[in-house]
């Protein structure tokens, strides 16, 4: 549809996001709801590049992220009827499923650590309109704050989440006490956590 | 629950990004399984991944991946949620316990009052994980930390300078913290404690336990 697509070309970033983020959120629930393959390819374009990036920034191969990926996308597809609002946006949900799949990976022997994680959200509860809404917005208010933050916080979240690297680690690279890594990654998330709950 | 001693916003991150060492990190998500205040942090704490996610640099599949995976599809059902638990222990534990309740732990006794088990943990981790049993009125001598130690209550009660810790407080302590906590509810004050591992930290559970059993 060329006119949508103008009409988005004229809208702000920050829009545009948040329809992309509505969009996705609508993949998911048919996803849940119908089986819809369809709908599960838009949600596979759009995040297994993203994940396979990630899986590569953290030391995997290109093979073991292609197989890793793919895993993590048939995770996605069984439990998206588990999704809720409550779990955070649909990336923050796709983030945590790629996590989980690849910590219980490397850890295997009882290790399902972040799979308890995933017990004690709040059950079916029917998304009122402002919280899907909201959970639209969260990825892009995050990114927006992610960019606003100083560069020494962001460095150490980026380090943190992309990059794998425990606290210890990163100030043994940096050559800077744990206590001031510690203390500079609170000050980035407690500005994004205000954010956070002035949209929710 | 009503929870006074919460996990830092650093051990909150470490959690979500998925860089927390596995015996903090089974301590840690104890803690938000019984503590509602914590697990919307945690999310928040999530919400940085989903972000960075979003706003992130694309590595393209393989059109051979994405048919497979298209493929598969048919063959897998959707996940269910899990049945309830019957456990009296937070799941993250119960899973690390292998379904061991507390009354069928096999306690070493390392002084009158004092006993520790040592939960297994996978090959090649970085932290220990023990369960601590303190009997009522015990005193532990003060000590430091060698290195990050995230303690939470189970059953019973301690008190230190930070105050009394109650079933599910958590004591997220660094290296350099000194306490001296005191089992004082009349009861046995049973913790479970992450350490990072005695290769990198040999003297933890020395210094602990050395005025008791002279390790």
């Amino acid at each position: 549809m060329p006119q949508l697509q103008l009409y988005q070309s004229l809208m702000p970033k920050l829009d545009r996001d948040t329809v992309l983020a509505e969009k996705l959120a609508q993949a998911l629930s048919r996803v849940a709801q119908f089986r819809d393959r369809e709908a599960f390819a838009t949600l596979f374009d759009h995040f297994a590049p993203r994940i396979k990036y990630f899986l590569m920034r953290k030391g995997s191969n290109a093979e073991q992220a292609e197989d890793l990926v793919q895993e993590a996308m048939i995770a996605i597809w069984s439990k998206a009827a588990l999704y809720s609002p409550e779990k955070g946006s649909v990336a923050t949900w796709a983030f945590t499923v790629a996590r989980n799949l690849r910590i219980d990976r490397l850890r295997r022997e009882r290790a399902q650590l972040y799979e308890t994680l995933e017990d004690f959200d709040a059950e079916d509860e029917t998304p009122s309109a402002h919280e899907s809404l909201a959970r639209a917005q969260e990825d892009t208010a995050v990114s927006r704050a992610l960019a606003q933050i100083p560069e020494e916080q962001r460095q150490l979240l980026i380090l943190s989440y992309v990059d794998d690297v425990p606290q210890s680690e990163i100030a043994q690279r940096l050559k800077i006490p744990l206590g001031t890594v510690k203390s500079r990654m609170r000050l980035g998330y407690q500005r994004l956590r205000k954010i956070l709950e002035q949209i929710s | 629950m009503n929870l006074s001693h919460h996990l830092d916003d650093a051990t909150l991150l470490a959690l979500a990004s998925g860089t927390i060492a596995h015996a903090h990190g089974i301590v840690a998500a104890s803690h938000v399984a019984l503590c509602p205040a914590c697990a919307k942090a945690l999310r928040n704490a999530e919400a940085i991944g989903g972000g960075l996610l979003a706003e992130g640099e694309l590595e393209p599949v393989s059109d051979m991946a994405r048919a497979a995976t298209l493929a598969s599809l048919d063959g897998v059902a959707p996940a269910q949620r899990k049945p309830v638990r019957k456990s009296e222990l937070p799941a993250a534990l119960d899973h690390a316990l292998g379904g061991l309740n507390l009354d069928q732990i096999k306690w070493k006794k390392k002084a009158p009052g004092v006993a520790l088990f040592d939960v297994p943990m996978p090959k090649g981790s970085t932290s220990a994980l023990k369960l601590l049993s303190i009997g009522p009125g015990r005193v532990m001598p003060e000590h430091g930390h060698g290195g990050e130690e995230l303690t939470m209550v189970l059953k019973g009660s301690y008190t230190d300078h930070m105050g009394t810790f109650g079933p599910g407080d958590v004591a997220d302590l660094d290296d350099t913290v000194e306490h001296t906590p005191v089992a004082d509810s009349g009861e046995t004050c049973i913790c479970l404690v992450a350490v990072e591992a005695p290769t990198r930290f040999k003297s933890v559970w020395a210094r602990l336990f050395q005025p008791f059993v002279g390790i």
